[in-house]
């Protein structure tokens, strides 16, 4: 059985059907792509999974349990973490604040009202860690809004890495990257693979198919192929809909 | 020697040098107020907005969430100081504990229905809350004596066990304000660098990112609401005591707009000392320009779109750039080395 599963998931905004009885499995362990076009419901899909909109069918199963129209609260602290297409960061903290405030240990203090922040060495020192293990070291302190884009990126995945989540949902990390960054984030998310599991929606075919064990395709609400990318460069699906060049 | 450097480090942990300036500057009050053809009174007025916009800006500064209903709560401090001494027991320490208590008490009532908002909806619901408390407490005359004011509402002496001081006259009900504003800025000052302050501050950066850190939102915007309400109520008390009687007018929107502009005008978004400046900026407007002309309010709020139009952050946002352009100059002059991370939230 998949770390997580989603069986015959439907959403529709109006009578606008997004997806339509989408049925998708995340092995653990493993890296999971979904790839389509612009508007196809792969973002519709994360926020479906990790609950900022619920399904209106369907169900999702993490670890055996039903997590179906959970609060994303819920879902988070179970471990299942995400970052975002478009930035969420905390801007006017420093990286190490962004990061640190992810960290389950302080939030497990969050409600501790006189204790000094400055006293949580060991909520620090976790944070340096991810910080140093997203290639931020020596940026600690930067405020996040002076950050550079690509720093941004890198520290958004921090962000969702200090959840020590046990699934980690990447949108489009590589939007808006250099060949350069790209690389780097390659190396850091093959470094993870060994970690834990990963889902990731991307446009970049060469990032993705280099990575993944297995990626789905969707389009128009639903899952047109999925395969190993070997198997799926040869899709005709996926050859037809032009995706398949770019690989 | 180790063991001292820790002492004095935690010691840090709870005092800054801000906080010394500040306390040397309202400790000296008392000695030269007189002398600068001010009065005593005034003192006491200034201290109690000090803690009650210290205590809005936890809600309003820290976790973004503007409302502009919070003269109600002093209000209620100030009535429930008022009852309590009238009707219950004339003892000091349960007159401020009621205070607290009961505004922090209706504030967690309201916050019931508006912690799920934020914006321009949430600042609404604060006024309709207020509105519905300036009503009552107008209307329900057997209580409140209405228009009237609770009168007779005497201060009490703070009695310590061995030692009881009365604070009948205003220099020492100076000096007990002063003691109530020292622990109030300490406390506060832990409380928006503790770990609950940080998530607060989150909050009104992207909440949305917070709830999927796995943060119950809600609930840090409704404790968020009870502690600047509960805050507001104990400053209401003394307040209360400070006039000798509890009035509706507190209550009122003008009121409640007032701490909005202390804070802002001080500069309670960036700074923690925003309303402490900003309050004394305020009544020191109202008492130098109030001695010129009758229209000091709108100097006043001349002064305030000013500040909105040209400096946001506010005094304390001047301050900071001012002594950003210092730095930067002794820099060049290199005169002095500049150490990474200054956030600091001075």
């Amino acid at each position: 059985m998949a770390l997580l599963e989603a069986h015959r998931l439907h959403k529709r905004f109006g009578d606008r059907v997004v997806l339509e009885a989408i049925d998708l499995a995340f092995e653990e362990g493993r890296l999971s792509g979904i790839m389509g076009p612009n508007g196809a419901g792969k973002t519709t899909c994360f926020h479906v999974l990790t609950g900022r909109y619920r399904p209106d069918g369907g169900r999702i199963v993490f670890d055996g349990k039903d997590i179906t129209g959970l609060t994303s609260r819920t879902i988070a602290r179970m471990g299942i973490s995400r970052s975002f297409q478009l930035m969420n960061l905390f801007d006017d903290f420093s990286a190490l604040e962004n990061v640190a405030l992810a960290v389950p240990e302080r939030r497990r203090q969050g409600f501790r009202m006189l204790r000094d922040t400055r006293q949580d060495s060991g909520v620090a020192d976790k944070a340096v860690g991810v910080l140093a293990r997203v290639g931020l070291n020596g940026k600690e302190h930067v405020i996040a809004r002076n950050l550079s884009y690509g720093d941004r990126r890198a520290l958004e995945i921090g962000v969702a890495l200090a959840a020590e989540p046990r699934i980690l949902f990447l949108d489009e990390p590589t939007s808006g990257l250099g060949t350069e960054a790209t690389a780097r984030l390659a190396d850091l998310v093959r470094g993870l693979k060994e970690q834990l599991t990963l889902v990731i929606i991307e446009h970049n075919m060469r990032f993705l198919f280099d990575l993944a064990d297995t990626v789905t395709v969707i389009h128009w609400g639903q899952v047109i192929a999925r395969g190993t990318p070997d198997a799926l460069r040869a899709n005709k699906w996926v050859k037809a809909s032009n995706l398949g060049k770019l690989a | 020697m180790k063991a001292g450097r820790s002492v004095i480090a935690r010691l840090r942990g709870w005092m800054t040098e801000p906080m010394l300036i500040a306390f040397g500057v309202f400790g000296s009050v008392p000695f030269w107020i007189s002398e600068v053809g001010l009065y005593p009174y005034l003192g006491v007025e200034v201290l109690v907005f000090c803690i009650f916009a210290l205590g809005f800006n936890v809600l309003f500064g820290n976790t973004g969430l503007p409302s502009f209903g919070h003269g109600a709560f002093f209000g209620i401090g100030a009535y429930g100081m008022g009852l309590t001494q009238l009707h219950l027991v004339p003892n000091l320490w349960i007159g401020l504990l009621m205070a607290t208590f009961v505004a922090a008490a209706f504030g967690a009532a309201v916050a019931c229905f508006i912690s799920h908002r934020r914006g321009i909806y949430f600042a609404l619901m604060t006024i309709a809350f207020s509105q519905l408390f300036f009503f009552i407490a107008s209307k329900w005359t057997s209580v409140t004596r209405g228009e009237d004011g609770l009168l007779n509402i005497r201060r009490l002496p703070a009695d310590f066990g061995i030692v009881t001081f009365p604070l009948r006259s205003n220099a020492a009900l100076y000096w007990f304000t002063f003691a109530c504003f020292i622990v109030a800025v300490v406390l506060l000052w832990r409380l928006v660098n503790s770990p609950f302050g940080r998530v607060l501050q989150a909050i009104k950066q992207n909440e949305e990112r917070v709830a999927f850190l796995g943060y119950d939102v809600w609930l840090y915007k409704w404790l968020s609401f009870v502690l600047s309400c509960a805050v507001a109520g104990f400053a209401g008390g003394i307040f209360a005591m400070g006039q000798g009687g509890a009035f509706v007018q507190v209550m009122s929107l003008q009121w409640s707009s007032v701490v909005v502009l202390m804070v802002l005008i001080g500069g309670g978004l960036v700074s923690f000392w925003g309303p402490v400046i900003g309050t004394v900026i305020y009544f020191i407007a109202r008492d130098l320009l109030g001695a010129y002309t009758e229209t000091w309010l709108l100097w006043f709020g001349l002064l305030f779109m000013a500040m909105v139009m040209f400096k946001p952050e506010g005094t304390a946002g001047l301050g900071a750039n001012l002594s950003r352009r210092l730095m930067a100059v002794r820099v060049r002059a290199g005169t002095a080395s500049v150490g990474a991370g200054g956030t600091g939230g001075m």
